[in-house]
């Protein structure tokens, strides 16, 4: 396998990489979508961001089962083991970043009978997809708009339940699936559909950086990169573990991060002033704005907080005017300036 | 050459006089240059864009090209409509049954690792293979999800993209002409111009171990960041060619540090090629007068001001070097103010792939035999083989024959049949005409958007053809992308005659290639309909509203749905009649709102 990119040497694009760091806190704020100019670092970003994160405690099942899930979110062995013993045995695995290839066919998404087994043993045995691999952890699809409508379809349906349910070949299983999706994409090869693009949580667009010194710095690094790889990533060492322990960190203080009412009642403001549509908006700001907290070390979330994640939090689900040239993001802009001044 | 000897590149027909801006290089020399660039470094460079139409100067490049690779470096050839399976990989169905367990095949993408892609008519690439091709590109492995195969396989190589693209609109994605390093254009190179390559596999392999010592310093790549801001090249891939580049060209010249000429040589062949603007004019600085370039734009100054002087000289003799290399036809165009457009997905008959029989959400099983473009569905298969095994075993066993492999018969075969909800692409054709474009060209293009935004939500595509002056031009073939419907509806003049026909003529070229593709087109003609101008661009009343008539009953005949809109400020007859020659829905624009627009829209696609 190549050797990613390190995370921390990716110059500029901040708010991609915070909200990389936020999706990794709190997996509940709902992925991150990232669209934007060719050559900006999408992919790098998210494979630098693999190697650095924490490892979790895992069942050591197919699933990779949370000890500590209820049963819902538990497979099928994983519930019949508790039952019986009363507790399951857990190991520290890394957490799985999968990727969703193009040209994936959907027996390898969602599983299907195990063709070896089938073929050497004539048994008739379930092999867990990658929607299987991928619970726990992060899926990523490069090229999310160019994803094959069928393939879109399973994984809504899986994203929104949790779970996936498979019903083919006279297999019948049933098995958790929770991971952060992750997508990147370029606007100029298509849209993405709607359904899609708002179980993201947060949307980011990146674009080239115009000044010279970034621009150098990039340039510099990466033909660093190239020439040595091993070298670069050592060199990076120390700055990445930095930020691994920054999640960590975050991650643990997380549960004691409040959000007082006043935040909650700008946070309202925002959403009913900005038309989003349904709940979904709301809860993303201050889920995201409270992970944001975390990773500052804040305990308290407060409107700065708000402010700086709302863009992304809400850029993509307001509602699409064509006749609006301005975009989203200054809608967006906009409408905090006018709320909460400047 | 191994040894230090004489520079092959002075023993060329084109000296690359180093600096010399101008017309010292031809572009020949410069495209075998790049050949042999890209060898050295095949992964760091991408590879080459290859305009030009197939003929003897291409094949001249091409076999260079191949010629240049050492032996046993791995050429692989694409072929336009490849399947999934074969450039990823997937499972060797003949393979698997013969073994009696699941044997991968490797892709394409997999077989050239460490050597060059040949991309065949690659400006009519399938968007999904292109991206296939990017990911591999990017991530320098194939991951492959399929057929109950998970692979990941290192896969670094070069591409060669032959682009045969005509005009402009017709073109490589940009995604993939990002991701290669040089951009060459052969269809103004004369055959007798072709000669013969002074470099040999011997230079290539000799500068290879180099390269990794060559050093580039960071005031080089400042200048080479500085050019390519002050060429308006937005993607950092091409600084970031540019400097891998200049080594390579420093290590075929069996140098450890990047000189001038390096850079220039970059400048040229990788910067040049992207410009969509001029450099902003310095004011002449004391230290080397630059060649006048009179009708330079001014507006960018300020930006270009606050960059550091250090290397302010060496820039410029650079840029200069690299401005000289940039094509005549894109100077014309820049200072016409006129944009380079993006280069568009394919249009015409045989471009898409998206409404292949393959595709889509299966929808049960059939008996039959895999032919092209259905797939065996293996799964069904075993399981129609089944049941039978025991008896097949036991008349092997009668025959003398025992196996304990699975018996498959071609009475087994099953192959998937998949429902594609056929995709519609909705096609303007809108009147810019002079007489429309006073009055009502404002509002059309309002109504467009607001068409765009609902056919966007229904996820289909648009399509764009304006019709004024002359003749009528494709603003925007069919798309997804509302970003680029609305840039094209942006750039949209007004003005002059109304070439009626020619408009719904284009029009219908384009729906009858969707219906051709399984697609269901449906064409929106706004227009007040008072043409006057025909089809060969003569003025005339009379034959131009009688060519109009005519072109409308071919739209009825080929049975395409289709709306007329009269933009006129008062509904005029002429309107009415063309629709009713189309067989087309009729719908006066004082009469229509956005929303009475969007369920006519809706009532013609059905």
């Amino acid at each position: 396998m190549p050797i990613p990119f390190p995370f921390s040497a990716i110059v500029a694009q901040e708010e991609m990489k915070r909200s990389l760091l936020m999706a990794a806190i709190d997996p509940s704020i709902g992925g991150v979508l990232v669209f934007g100019d060719r050559g900006t670092g999408k992919s790098t970003a998210i494979r630098g961001l693999a190697a650095l994160l924490p490892k979790m405690r895992a069942v050591d099942c197919t699933y990779n089962c949370d000890p500590e899930a209820g049963d819902d979110y538990l497979c099928q062995e994983c519930r019949a083991r508790k039952a019986k013993n009363g507790s399951l045995k857990s190991r520290q695995v890394p957490v799985p970043v999968v990727d969703l290839p193009l040209g994936a066919t959907e027996d390898r998404v969602i599983g299907a009978l195990d063709l070896e087994r089938a073929l050497t043993k004539g048994e008739k045995a379930f092999e867990p997809g990658l929607l299987a691999r991928a619970h726990r952890g992060f899926l990523y699809i490069d090229e999310v708009n160019l994803l094959e409508d069928h393939l879109v379809d399973s994984l809504l349906d899986v994203a929104a339940s949790g779970q996936n349910l498979v019903e083919r070949e006279g297999l019948s299983v049933r098995h958790p699936a929770r991971f952060v999706l992750v997508g990147s994409g370029n606007p100029e090869e298509g849209e993405l559909r709607p359904q899609l693009q708002d179980r993201f949580g947060l949307s980011v667009e990146v674009k080239t950086p115009t000044d010279l010194t970034t621009r150098m710095k990039v340039v510099r690094l990466r033909d660093e990169f190239e020439r040595d790889p091993e070298a670069f990533v050592e060199k990076w060492k120390t700055k990445d573990a930095k930020v691994s322990r920054q999640i960590q960190k975050a991650k643990k203080l997380l549960p004691e991060v409040e959000v007082p009412d006043r935040t909650l009642e700008e946070t309202a403001k925002l959403c009913i002033k900005l038309g989003t549509d349904g709940l979904r908006g709301e809860l993303t700001v201050i889920r995201s704005a409270r992970a944001l907290a975390a990773l500052q070390g804040d305990k308290t979330v407060t409107v700065d907080h708000v402010k700086t994640i709302a863009v992304s939090a809400l850029r993509h689900r307001l509602r699409r005017d064509p006749l609006d040239e301005s975009g989203s993001t200054s809608r967006v802009e906009r409408a905090i300036k006018e709320l909460f001044g400047e | 050459m191994s040894t230090p000897g004489p520079n092959p590149a002075v023993a060329d027909g084109g000296t690359p006089a180093p600096l010399q801006a101008g017309p010292g290089h031809s572009p020949w020399d410069d495209a075998v240059l790049a050949a042999v660039l890209m060898t050295i470094d095949p992964v760091g460079t991408g590879g080459v864009a290859l305009r030009a139409l197939p003929g003897p100067v291409r094949d001249q490049w091409l076999s260079i090209m191949r010629d240049l690779q050492p032996e046993g470096t791995p050429m692989r050839r694409i072929p336009l409509h490849v399947a999934d399976g074969r450039l990823l990989g997937g499972l060797d169905l003949a393979a698997t049954l013969n073994a009696g367990r699941p044997v991968a095949e490797k892709g394409l993408l997999v077989e050239a690792d460490g050597g060059v892609i040949e991309l065949s008519m690659a400006e009519r690439i399938a968007p999904g293979t292109a991206a296939r091709l990017n990911m591999a590109f990017d991530s320098g492995e194939v991951i492959l999800e399929r057929d109950g195969l998970t692979m990941r396989t290192p896969s670094r190589f070069a591409v060669v993209a032959l682009d045969e693209g005509v005009g402009e609109d017709e073109g490589l994605s940009n995604a993939l002409l990002d991701r290669l390093a040089f951009h060459l254009e052969l269809n103004y190179v004369r055959y007798d111009q072709a000669i013969a390559c002074d470099y040999t596999v011997e230079d290539v392999l000799a500068a290879r171990p180099r390269l990794p010592g060559v050093m580039i310093t960071d005031a080089q790549v400042e200048t080479l960041c500085n050019i390519a801001l002050a060429l308006g090249i937005p993607s950092l891939r091409a600084s970031i060619f540019a400097s891998r580049v200049a080594c390579a060209h420093a290590a075929l010249e069996e140098r450890t540090e990047v000189t001038d000429e390096d850079l220039a040589v970059a400048g040229r062949l990788v910067l040049a090629p992207r410009a969509t603007r001029l450099p902003p004019m310095e004011p002449p600085p004391d230290a080397e007068p630059p060649p006048p370039e009179p009708e330079e734009p001014k507006q960018d100054e300020e930006q270009s001001n606050q960059e550091p002087q250090e290397p302010q000289e060496l820039q410029d003799k650079i840029l200069e070097a690299t401005k000289a290399a940039i094509p005549a036809g894109l100077l014309a165009q820049l200072q016409m103010g006129k944009l380079r457009r993006s280069r568009a997905r394919a249009t015409g008959k045989a471009g898409a792939v998206r409404n292949a029989p393959s595709r889509g959400r299966p929808a049960g099983v059939l008996r039959g035999e895999p032919r092209a473009g259905q797939r065996l569905n293996v799964i069904e298969t075993l399981r129609a083989a089944a049941p039978w095994q025991r008896i097949r075993r036991e008349e092997r066993a009668r025959a003398g024959k025992p196996s304990s492999r699975l018996e498959i018969r071609q009475d087994d075969f099953r192959i998937t049949r998949f429902k594609h909800k056929s995709e519609s692409t909705t096609i303007f054709v809108v009147d810019a005409s002079g007489s429309s474009a006073l009055h009502r060209l404002a509002e059309a293009k309002g109504a467009v958007e607001l068409l765009l935004a609902d056919c966007y939500v229904r996820r289909d595509q648009v399509a764009l053809v304006a019709f004024r002056g002359q003749g009528a031009e494709v603003l925007l073939p069919p798309t997804r992308s509302l970003v680029r419907a609305k840039r094209s509806l942006a750039g949209l003049p007004g003005g002059g005659g109304t070439p009626l026909a020619s408009g719904i003529d284009l029009g219908m070229m384009l729906a009858d290639g969707v219906q051709r593709r399984g697609g269901t087109p449906v064409l929106i003609v706004m227009t007040d309909g008072r043409a006057n101008v025909a089809r060969d661009g003569t003025g005339g009343r009379t034959r131009a509203n009688e060519e109009a008539l005519a072109a409308a009953r071919m739209v009825r005949s080929l049975e395409i749905p289709a709306l007329v809109i009269d933009t006129s400020p008062r509904p005029q007859p002429q309107g009415r009649e063309l629709a009713k020659e189309m067989g087309a829905v009729y719908l006066p624009l004082p009469h229509a709102d956005a929303n009475a627009l969007n369920q006519a829209v809706r009532a013609t696609a059905g």
